[in-house]
Order: C-alpha cells, then sequence, then structure tokens
C-alpha cells in the first residue's frame, strides 16, 4: 500500500477528510459537512456547506430549517471536493434517503458506510455493497446475539395481538425518522388498510415520506380521534411517548416497541414494554459479518456500537481492523 | 414446554401484578398435571437440579462460541442463560419439543458426567423463547418479578381458596404437588401435615415512618439485629424432628444444628436467631453483632470449633403452635404469656425471650431508641396488643422503626453494569474516602460499594455521569474521573480485613447526589471509622 490512508482522521467529532477540509456527519458545526442520512446524531445544522442527498436534504430543512449552501448529491452522482478528493453517494438502506459514501483520493477508496441494513425496506433504496480499500462501518448491533427475525413475523404478531385484543389498541413506539414509516409500510404490505393513527410529533415526517414518492396509506391524526373510536386500532408514536401521560388517552394501550434492542429481554422490560417487536434499520451481526467478507477491504474501521466484538470477529477472521471511539452516535430508540 | 415458554414471556411483559396473577392463574387451570406442578415448582424456586449450573451453560456455549464473543454478549446482556439461549445454534431439523415434565425427567437424570451430551439434546428441540425458559427453570433463577407469594395467590386465585390455606399446605408438599391441585381443583381433602416439621408463613411488619401510634394499644421490643428464624419441632411415626426455617421459608438446621438439637417438645416459635456476645445491648444484652453471625451464616456443616467460638441462639419474639396447640389465633397479650410460660420448658442456653420495653409514649419510645444507637440496637418493633398471628404483613398489627441511618459523604470511584432489570446500566458503585487531607496529596480508598438507595431517574443520571467521566475500563468495571461526591447511608460500620480501608458497612445505600459539593470536601476514613461502636 502507498500511504497509510493519512487524508482520512478519524476524530471523536466526526472524520475529517483533510485535503478537502470536509467533514462525515460531524457532530459540531463546520465549514463543509458530508451527511449520511437524517438522523439527528449524523445530522446537524449549522454548517456552511451541506452535501447530502437531496431526500437527506429534505429530512435535515424540515427539522432545522432550509440551510444556506446545501449541495444535493443524488444516488451514484460523483462531487469533485477541493485536494483532489471526490465524494459519491450509495443508497445504505438505513431510513430514506440513507447513503454511504465513497471517497477517492489518489487512487486509493475508502467508503464510510453510515447507519445501514441488508433487509428489504419499502421506504428506502437497498444497500449497495462498494468495493474499497477501507470500509467505515457502524457496529450498533454488533454482538452474535442480535439476530433480527424476518420483518413478516414481527408485525403478523403486532396483527395478530390487536385482533385478540379487540377493545385494546396497540401503540407502537417507534423512532420518527425511518423506523416509524416503514412499520406503517410494513402493516400496509401484510394488508392492514384501516386507517392507522400518529402521535403529533409523527405526522411532518410521515407527510414529507409521502410526498418523496413513499406511499403510507390513510394516516390521521390519534388527537382528533374520541378515545373510544381508537379500541382495536394500531397508533404509531415515538419511543419517548410511550409511557408518557399522552398515552393515558389511549383505551388501554398495549404498549409495543419496534426496535433491535427488543432482542434483549430486559432492554424491553426496561421501557415497559408489553409486545417487543425486533425490527431495525440497522444491520444485524450477520449483515455486519456479511457486509465486510463481502466487500473484502484491506482494513475495517469501526464507527460506534458494539465494537469490541466486531473487532474480536476479525482477528478471528484475519482482517485487519481498528475501533475508531467515536462519541455521540448512540442509537438508543433504533 | 411451549406452554410454560409463553408464560415465562408473558409473565416477563406484564407490567401489572393483575395481569401476572390471571396470566398464572390461567396457566394453572388450563395446564394438566403435572406440567402445572412442575411450572408452579420453576416459578417458586422449588427445583434443584445440580448437574445443571451456569458455570456448565457457560462451558457449553464456550465449545459452540468463541469465548470471547460470548463473555461480551454475556456480558451485555447481563444473564447467562438468555444469552445462551440467543446464541445457541439451531439444529437445521430440530426434534419436537419436550413436555415440562419431560424436561424435568431428562434435567433429574443429568449427572456431571452425562449434562455436557443431555443438556445440548434437549436444547436443540426449542426455540429461543425455549431455550431460555428451559435454562431459566434448570438453573432456578427466574427473576420475572414472580415472588413465590404471588405464585400461590396465582394458585388460590386460579381454583378459588384462601391464600393462607394455600401457603399452609404448600410446604409439606414436593413438586409436583399432585395433592395440593387435586385440594384446590377437584375438592380432595386438604394435604395434612401432622406429625411434621412444616414452616408456617411469617407475620411481618410494616416501616412505622410517620405513622402515630397509641402506646396503650401497643407493646414495645427492640429489634435484634440477627436473622429471623422460625424452629419447629414435630413428632411423627419415625420420632421427633427440629427444623430451623428462615424467613423465606428455607431449611437451614443444618447451619444451626446446636440450636435445632436444643428443641425437644413440639412446638412453632418465632424469634431471631443470634450469637453470644455483648455488642448488642451490652452485657445485658447479650448479643454479638450481626458480623459475628455473618461467620456462621451459609455453612452446609459447623466445626466444633465454629459452634465453640461462635454460639447461636434464639431470641423468642412469638409463638404460634405451643404442644398441639395452635395459638395463632389469640391476641399477641395472650401469646406472649404463653410463651412465657414455656419458656421454663426450654433450654435457657439456647433460648431467651425478646424483653418488653416498657414506654408510655411515643416520644418516651423515641428517646429509648436513640439512646439504643449506643449499644448498636438496630430499633424497636411495635405490636398490637390485640391482634392475632397473621401470616404477611397487614397494616396496623406490627410495626418495625428503625432508628435512623448514619451518613457520610464518599467520592465515586468504580462502576459496574447491573445485572437483570438493570443490565445496561451502570448501577453498582463503589465509593471512596481520602486517607488523609486531600490538599496534602491524600488518597481514596474504597470503603464500600452499594446498588441501590437511588430513584429510576437518578440511576439514569448516575448511569450518563458514568459514561461521560470514565477514566479506565476493566473488563464491565469503569473507573471515573472521582469527580462526584456520594451521601451514602449506612446501618453501622465494622473492622474488616477484606477491605483496604480496614472498614466494612453494614447496608450502605446512596442516599444523595451531592453534585454541590466539590470531592475535595468528602469525608475521611477517619471519620467512618468514628462511626464503629455505633455512635
Amino acid at each position: 500500500m502507498v500511504s497509510d490512508f493519512a487524508w482520512v482522521k478519524p476524530d471523536p467529532s466526526g472524520i475529517y477528510i483533510a485535503p478537502a477540509d470536509c467533514w462525515i456527519d460531524p457532530s459540531k458545526a463546520v465549514r463543509c459537512a458530508l451527511v449520511t442520512h437524517g438522523h439527528a446524531d449524523h445530522a446537524r445544522g449549522g454548517h456552511d456547506i451541506t452535501m447530502a442527498t437531496p431526500e437527506t436534504l429534505a429530512i435535515m430543512a424540515l427539522r432545522y430549517g432550509t440551510e444556506e449552501g446545501a449541495i444535493p448529491a443524488a444516488y451514484g452522482e460523483t462531487i469533485k471536493l477541493d485536494g483532489g478528493v471526490s465524494a459519491t453517494w450509495v443508497p445504505a438502506g438505513h431510513v430514506l434517503g440513507s447513503a454511504q459514501i465513497l471517497l477517492e483520493h489518489a487512487g486509493e477508496r475508502v467508503v464510510v458506510t453510515g447507519d445501514y441494513k441488508r433487509r428489504f425496506d419499502p421506504t428506502c433504496a437497498p444497500f449497495e455493497p462498494v468495493a474499497c480499500d477501507i470500509l467505515i462501518t457502524e457496529a450498533t448491533f454488533g454482538l452474535p446475539l442480535f439476530q433480527h427475525p424476518p420483518v413478516e413475523d414481527e408485525v403478523a404478531r403486532l396483527l395478530s395481538v390487536r385482533a385478540n385484543n379487540p377493545d385494546r389498541c396497540v401503540l407502537v413506539g417507534a423512532y420518527a425518522l425511518g423506523k416509524a414509516q416503514r412499520v406503517i409500510a410494513e402493516l400496509r404490505r401484510a394488508g392492514w388498510s384501516e386507517t392507522i393513527y400518529l402521535h403529533g410529533a409523527m405526522e411532518k415526517m410521515c407527510r414529507l415520506y409521502a410526498e418523496l414518492g413513499v406511499d403510507l396509506g390513510p394516516l390521521a391524526l390519534m388527537a382528533e380521534v374520541p378515545k373510544a373510536d381508537l379500541a382495536g386500532q394500531i397508533i404509531v408514536s415515538p419511543p419517548s411517548a410511550l409511557n408518557d401521560r399522552w398515552a393515558r388517552r389511549l383505551p388501554d394501550p398495549i404498549t409495543a416497541m419496534a426496535s433491535g434492542w427488543m432482542r434483549v429481554r430486559q432492554r424491553a422490560r426496561q421501557r415497559n414494554v408489553e409486545l417487543p417487536l425486533v425490527i431495525s434499520d440497522h444491520a444485524d451481526w450477520d449483515e455486519l459479518t456479511q457486509t465486510i467478507t463481502e466487500v473484502n477491504p484491506a482494513e475495517t474501521w469501526i464507527t460506534h456500537g458494539r465494537e469490541e466484538a466486531l473487532l474480536r470477529w476479525c482477528e478471528l477472521t484475519q482482517r485487519k481492523a481498528r475501533a475508531l471511539a467515536m462519541i455521540g452516535y448512540e442509537d438508543e430508540d433504533d | 414446554m411451549e406452554a410454560f415458554a409463553d408464560l415465562i414471556d408473558g409473565l416477563t411483559y406484564t407490567r401489572s401484578r393483575n395481569g401476572k396473577l390471571q396470566l398464572l392463574a390461567q396457566y394453572l387451570r388450563d395446564t394438566p398435571d403435572p406440567d402445572r406442578g412442575w411450572a408452579l415448582a420453576a416459578l417458586t424456586d422449588g427445583l434443584d437440579f445440580p448437574a445443571v449450573k451456569s458455570s456448565i451453560i457457560r462451558k457449553m456455549l464456550m465449545e459452540r462460541v468463541d469465548p470471547v464473543l460470548f463473555t461480551l454478549s454475556r456480558d451485555y446482556v447481563g444473564d447467562t442463560a438468555e444469552t445462551a439461549s440467543l446464541l445457541w445454534p439451531r439444529p437445521p431439523h430440530p426434534p419436537s419439543p419436550p413436555t415440562v415434565s419431560e424436561a424435568v425427567d431428562i434435567l433429574a437424570a443429568m449427572t456431571r458426567a452425562s449434562v455436557l451430551r443431555d443438556l445440548p439434546m434437549l436444547l436443540d428441540r426449542l426455540d429461543a423463547n425455549g431455550r431460555y425458559a428451559l435454562l431459566k427453570l434448570a438453573t432456578g433463577a427466574m427473576r420475572i418479578g414472580i415472588s413465590a407469594r404471588l405464585a400461590k395467590t396465582a394458585f388460590a386465585q386460579a381454583f378459588d381458596v384462601p391464600v393462607d390455606e394455600v401457603e399452609e399446605y404448600w410446604h409439606g408438599q414436593a413438586p409436583p404437588y399432585a395433592p395440593l391441585f387435586a385440594w384446590a381443583a377437584d375438592g380432595a381433602p386438604a394435604p395434612s401435615g401432622e406429625g411434621l416439621p412444616l414452616f408456617r408463613p411469617f407475620m411481618l411488619a410494616h416501616p412505622l415512618d410517620e405513622t402515630i401510634v397509641d402506646m396503650a394499644d401497643y407493646a414495645a421490643e427492640w429489634k435484634w439485629d440477627g436473622i429471623r428464624v422460625q424452629i419447629v419441632h414435630a413428632v411423627g411415626p419415625a420420632g421427633g424432628e427440629t427444623r430451623v426455617y428462615s424467613r423465606s421459608g428455607d431449611d437451614i438446621s443444618a447451619t444451626f444444628p446446636e440450636v435445632a438439637a436444643a428443641l425437644t417438645i413440639p412446638c412453632v416459635l418465632d424469634g431471631e436467631l443470634l450469637v453470644r456476645g455483648s455488642q448488642q445491648g451490652g452485657e445485658k444484652g447479650g448479643a454479638a453483632s450481626f458480623n459475628a453471625l455473618q461467620q456462621r451464616l451459609g455453612r452446609k456443616t459447623v466445626s466444633r470449633k465454629m459452634a465453640q467460638d461462635y454460639p447461636a441462639f434464639v431470641r423468642l419474639y412469638d409463638a404460634l403452635i405451643i404442644g398441639t396447640e395452635d395459638v395463632r389465633g389469640l391476641p399477641w397479650e395472650q401469646r406472649r404469656l404463653r410463651l412465657e410460660q414455656f419458656m421454663a420448658q426450654l433450654d435457657p442456653a439456647r433460648f431467651d425471650i425478646s424483653e418488653v420495653v416498657d414506654a408510655a409514649s411515643l416520644d418516651e419510645l423515641a428517646a429509648l431508641r436513640e439512646r439504643a444507637r449506643d449499644e448498636e440496637i438496630e430499633g424497636v418493633m411495635l405490636k398490637r396488643r390485640d391482634s392475632p398471628y397473621i401470616a404477611g404483613r397487614r397494616t396496623g398489627l406490627w410495626y418495625k422503626w428503625k432508628r435512623d441511618p448514619l451518613l457520610i459523604d464518599c467520592v465515586l470511584m468504580y462502576a459496574q453494569r447491573g445485572s437483570g432489570k438493570r443490565s445496561s446500566f451502570y448501577s453498582d458503585f463503589t465509593f471512596g474516602c481520602w486517607d488523609g487531607d486531600p490538599d496534602q496529596g491524600a488518597d481514596l480508598l474504597p470503603v464500600g460499594k452499594a446498588y441501590f438507595g437511588f430513584t429510576d431517574e437518578e440511576l439514569k443520571w448516575l448511569d450518563r455521569y458514568v459514561r461521560s467521566h470514565t477514566t479506565n475500563r476493566f473488563g464491565p468495571v469503569r473507573e471515573t474521573d472521582r469527580s462526584l461526591v456520594l451521601e451514602v447511608a449506612f446501618d453501622s460500620v465494622h473492622e474488616s480485613k477484606r477491605h483496604k480501608s480496614g472498614l466494612a458497612m453494614r447496608f450502605p445505600r446512596i442516599s444523595r447526589i451531592r453534585t454541590d459539593k466539590p470531592a475535595y470536601e468528602a469525608d475521611r476514613i477517619d471519620a467512618l471509622r468514628a462511626f464503629i461502636g455505633g455512635t
């Protein structure tokens, strides 16, 4: 190898691309930010220049207001940065607009996956593996015990619990960006065509998804419906609202939560969840290891999550790897 | 096994006590014998499979999964059985799952030699939830919020029988409790406990807190700091037998053989197990500190030297049965008289009676209680003079009034993730005091460890604090930057060789988070040492 990839510098507050003076997913305001997706821990406002997919920019505009200096980068489009660096956005399959970023400089290729998954998701473009020298990967669910079950099984459980409790409603806690829309879309795929009710915090994002061409079927705000009419219905709220006073307005809700963490019983108990649904927008252990095997990079760098276990796996499979100890990316609600 | 696994899942995720009771009652009604009996035993810790231990499960997994990955997973999940159930590689064509009783038979037949072959075969027949249920049943650590009392209440509810009767008959029975189900479900005669040294449920006290009681209606006694026991002698066809039971109903006779041997008259008595000494209540009090008793606890056999150095005795509080007469229905005053008369027949080396403390008013009692601190007495008990002996905790009958805790300001040094419900939280805190003047370069020495006392909100706060003030990691333990002062409450402190500071606290708990206090203002070891002896 001709260089040690010194042009890519991991820093606790983001990945810095020195020749271009650009950051990927910085946690502080910078001159130029390349953003992988719209979740708050990766996409922050206040940069002079923000480059991201048009969908991610739309999501950021909805959350922070339109920013000056937004530069859209469609999937597959390559943008020339300063210092002889070019960047290409490639689908990551995490949420609508989510991307991996391929960086090329002096014949070297580095891919930053951002958050990603390999499963089918009706609300976003599927992950595409990209050949590279260095793969900078997430490891949110980087423990072998995390094996996400088929999403169809989890949605079928949700529908059967609903059917068995006609006097109650099912309240599903789901991350407001991505998970909520995916759960709704999966319910539609499973044949649930009734109106799905939303917590107020969900409405704008669902509307944006619909505007961007993701069909979510009939939706309504829960606040506008009398309590009695909500029996037998499905309501989607942010996880933080599950045990909130807000939920008291519902008819004896069955508290569900759609999250990869629900695989561990005590995690579900900590959140007072009665119906844990193991639905995640992150790669599970097999997807993480399969992706590294498939891309087969010379080195794997791990941004955040349970990096010790993935490092160990790399060691066992004789792969060069290091942990970057990034902070602020913890995804407790996914 | 699937129905049992579903029950375990339901109980895990159901929040309300009523919901849990309903689930369990329905399972007991719908499930045939003997499966329901085994399930009930599993939920109430009534099962023991000596060959299946947590260490065996770990070993089994280490043979199938990389040990480092297993350990990291275990550390994250906080529970060996659950980790194993999630990591177990499922065979492509699993055989049909066993029934609960089939699983129990196979588990019971396992030996240390066969467990590593037979347990995997059993796990191969189950899915992740089934494996979890099986491993929990096998190792007896359910931790799903089901107390034995709740299980008995559900049993009573399932078959519409009084819960106190369930408590009483339960103890004479072994799993899978066929006679108990026959009595409750099919109206067969109640199982007889005659001639057996059975455990009877204890009467328990509420904390007095802010309650005001009229001392005309209540009698006061010291609250001795030992372990509460019930001692039972019964004569059956095979002769007389004595058992000593702990609060939870565990038979601890083998740990205190000299006490068990001293009782030879049929009766059921309630008292405090103590070791002879003069710390509690001085020479007159005649009891050593809890520390001395601790030397004797948890032993399966007792050496002669141990029994000589730490002679145990029971300080009697109450009588449930004297001779063949059940006196539980009598008012406390009359039971007390009967007990006092009965004392004459007991060996004074092993039995004495807890004296009644004379106090005309609560204020007078409060003064006595405060003075008792100097004599290392834990507090006082208040018992309603006209109250019968009733199982469980009934409001208004018995109160415990512990003396106020001692307080000291310590610095947080290490934190470790908890287990069970707290598996992702740093919830076990090790704290220290200064070994001199911090301005002159003194160091912090650990003085104790606490994992309760805080609210859920405070726990979240502490967890965040630990994560953002970590300076070092040792496996599951994090060292912090020693910047946070914690006010620690404790009942007493004793000399101890186990800790570098030479001191050990009793019942330490986090009483307040002192963000207002800088670390150098925390207390010194000498301040803690000054509390020895209770002052």
